[in-house]
């Protein structure tokens, strides 16, 4: 198996704007995600017998396989980026549900106690201390599920929308290696890269955690 | 101030938390609830601020019924401490303080500027404000409580055992600080424990309460350990009672008088000169009693400064007459050795005169 390093350098553009593709399709799903987890894991958290069947819907959708899923969409949403970003969206669901709702879990009592009682109301509390110590367990989930999206995004390829993944199906077609290679390393790039900004996003929110113990 | 009105707490797994309770909390005084843990006290406390609602009868503050008002606006005009403090680890000292200014809409740099303020009235370092509370000690953290409540000057403050996690060096210091703040500010406070003893020194009145959610009693401290209601409250005070009396009278009635006394600065010759029997009393140069020197135990050292002191307490008017005793059994010579306000020796008690003043007080 030999690589044309010459076809990478011709194909720059092309990577370039699969990779663009392919972020344009991961990043609205992850969002999505996240905004329909956290309404359902304040719900789960707040009424335990919610919990179990929202945790056991979001485990049972993981396990639909996604052609499948894509196939059950086309009706819906048609041959449009919109059925990547939703199939991809119901695979996130399962790790930042769970997450999230283990995120409020971890927030003691006594501090969502004290925020009721110094007369703050339930959904400040919410957004105001709960989320935010919710935060470093959530982000966990986000990572997850970010990089977990990424590397999904391909599959997407049976609708056109596969983003670094349409190199896989052009590569596999014509025998030809180098762009299946070279849509492995973007895709492992292109995850790093992503969970890389993570961090850096939650090391900007949480300035609480990076003050040492006592001083 | 706030008033009971047959009031009854039944929780929805069958448990009666508070049973028919009618009761009214001194104002601008301390009102310490105690009893063991199941009782009801807290539930009580809880009551107030509507974080309990009761199934039957009524709560209310200054004359209104606590329903009258949306939950969230009466809460911020009543102070609220619990136990670990309950501060939010996500915001910093200062933000913690002015939480319920902020949400009073006092405006950002209002809000902060009183919390500055207030960091001083509780005792803690102006830089402290821009920590997280994890960055401080427990004992600290408990402060940071206490101010975060009195940030809006409520009228009201509630106490959930606040000092039960701190270790009993801090927690003494923290009682004498919240008595030193109350003779400032008269709020009126509601305080709950499961320490008799702490119940004993800051309660104005005590209200004792037994399993079932029932008050037994509520009394002074001092009429409470002399005449228990029943054997439940009797039992509750301890074997102690007698001794727990002691530490409410002060030593401002008993006589003492003058007593030898050496500086730890002087050689060991004029500590034998001075000395009248085996034990003598040192002082530092500023006239801090130091210790008890063993005058036999001197042999052949030049100075004092060597010489192991047996550890003395000065104690001064406004301790107890609990403390003057103790002082006579622990001491060497059955003294109770007596300072001024600045800790500066004036005199001893012998332990017959404490012991006599103690008879007269019976």
């Amino acid at each position: 198996m030999t690589i044309e390093w010459g076809w990478l350098t011709t194909h720059t553009d092309d990577l370039l704007a699969l990779t663009l593709d392919h972020l344009a399709t991961a990043v609205p799903a992850v969002l999505l995600g996240l905004l329909i987890a956290l309404p359902l894991a304040v719900v789960a958290h707040r009424v335990r017998p919610l919990r179990g069947l929202l945790l056991g819907i979001s485990n049972i959708m993981f396990t639909v396989p996604s052609l499948a899923l894509f196939v059950l969409l086309l009706p819906i949403t048609g041959l449009t980026r919109t059925t990547a970003i939703a199939g991809l969206t119901v695979y996130t669901l399962v790790v930042l549900l769970r997450n999230t709702v283990e995120g409020l879990d971890s927030v003691p009592a006594k501090v969502r106690e004290a925020s009721l009682a110094m007369g703050r109301g339930s959904l400040g509390t919410l957004v105001k201390v709960e989320f935010p110590l919710a935060l470093p367990v959530i982000m966990a989930g986000v990572r997850v599920a970010s990089v977990m999206t990424i590397s999904l995004v391909s599959v997407a390829s049976y609708i056109g929308y596969g983003g670094i993944g349409q190199l896989f199906t052009d590569g596999f077609q014509r025998s030809f290696p180098t762009p299946v290679l070279a849509g492995v390393v973007l895709t492992l790039l292109l995850a790093l890269a992503a969970d890389a900004v993570l961090v850096v996003v939650q090391w900007l929110c949480t300035p609480w955690i990076r003050k040492g113990a006592r001083a | 101030m706030i008033r009971f009105e047959s009031v009854t707490k039944r929780f929805a797994n069958g448990t009666t938390a508070v049973d028919d309770l009618s009761v009214e909390f001194l104002e601008g005084g301390i009102t310490v609830l105690v009893g063991s843990s199941g009782c009801g006290k807290t539930t009580t406390l809880r009551m107030i601020n509507r974080l309990v609602d009761p199934t039957s009868g009524t709560v209310s503050l200054g004359g209104r019924d606590v329903r009258e008002l949306p939950a969230a606006q009466l809460r911020r005009g009543i102070g609220y401490v619990i136990q670990q403090a309950g501060l939010f680890p996500h915001r910093t000292v200062l933000d913690n303080i002015a939480t319920v200014p902020t949400l009073l809409g006092w405006g950002r740099r209002k809000a902060r500027a009183r919390a500055a303020e207030l960091l001083e009235v509780v005792g803690l370092a102006a830089e402290s404000g821009k920590r997280y509370p994890h960055q401080l000690s427990g004992g600290q953290q408990q402060r940071v409580g206490v101010a975060r409540a009195l940030a809006a000057d409520p009228p009201v403050l509630l106490m959930d055992e606040p000092f039960g996690a701190v270790d009993p060096v801090v927690r003494t210091l923290l009682q004498d600080e919240l008595i030193r703040l109350q003779a400032e500010l008269r709020k009126t406070i509601v305080f709950v424990t499961h320490d008799i003893d702490e119940a004993v020194r800051l309660g104005d009145r005590i209200a004792i309460f037994r399993t079932g959610g029932h008050m037994v009693q509520i009394a002074p401290p001092a009429e409470l350990l002399a005449r228990p209601a029943d054997d439940f409250v009797a039992g509750f005070l301890g074997a102690e009672r007698g001794l727990k009396l002691l530490s409410l009278i002060s030593l401002q009635d008993v006589p003492y008088e003058p007593i030898a006394a050496v500086r730890t600065t002087d050689t060991a010759a004029q500590a034998r000169a001075e000395a009248t029997g085996r034990w003598l009393l040192a002082v530092s140069p500023d006239g801090k009693p130091a210790g008890w020197l063993d005058v036999h135990a001197l042999d052949g050292s030049d100075s004092i400064g060597q010489a192991a002191l047996t550890p003395v307490r000065g104690l001064t008017d406004a301790d107890s007459l609990l403390s003057a005793l103790n002082e006579t059994v622990s001491s060497p010579t059955g003294m109770a050795v007596r300072v001024d306000a600045a800790g500066v020796l004036v005199g001893a008690s012998r332990d017959d005169v404490v012991h006599a003043h103690q008879r007269s007080l019976a």
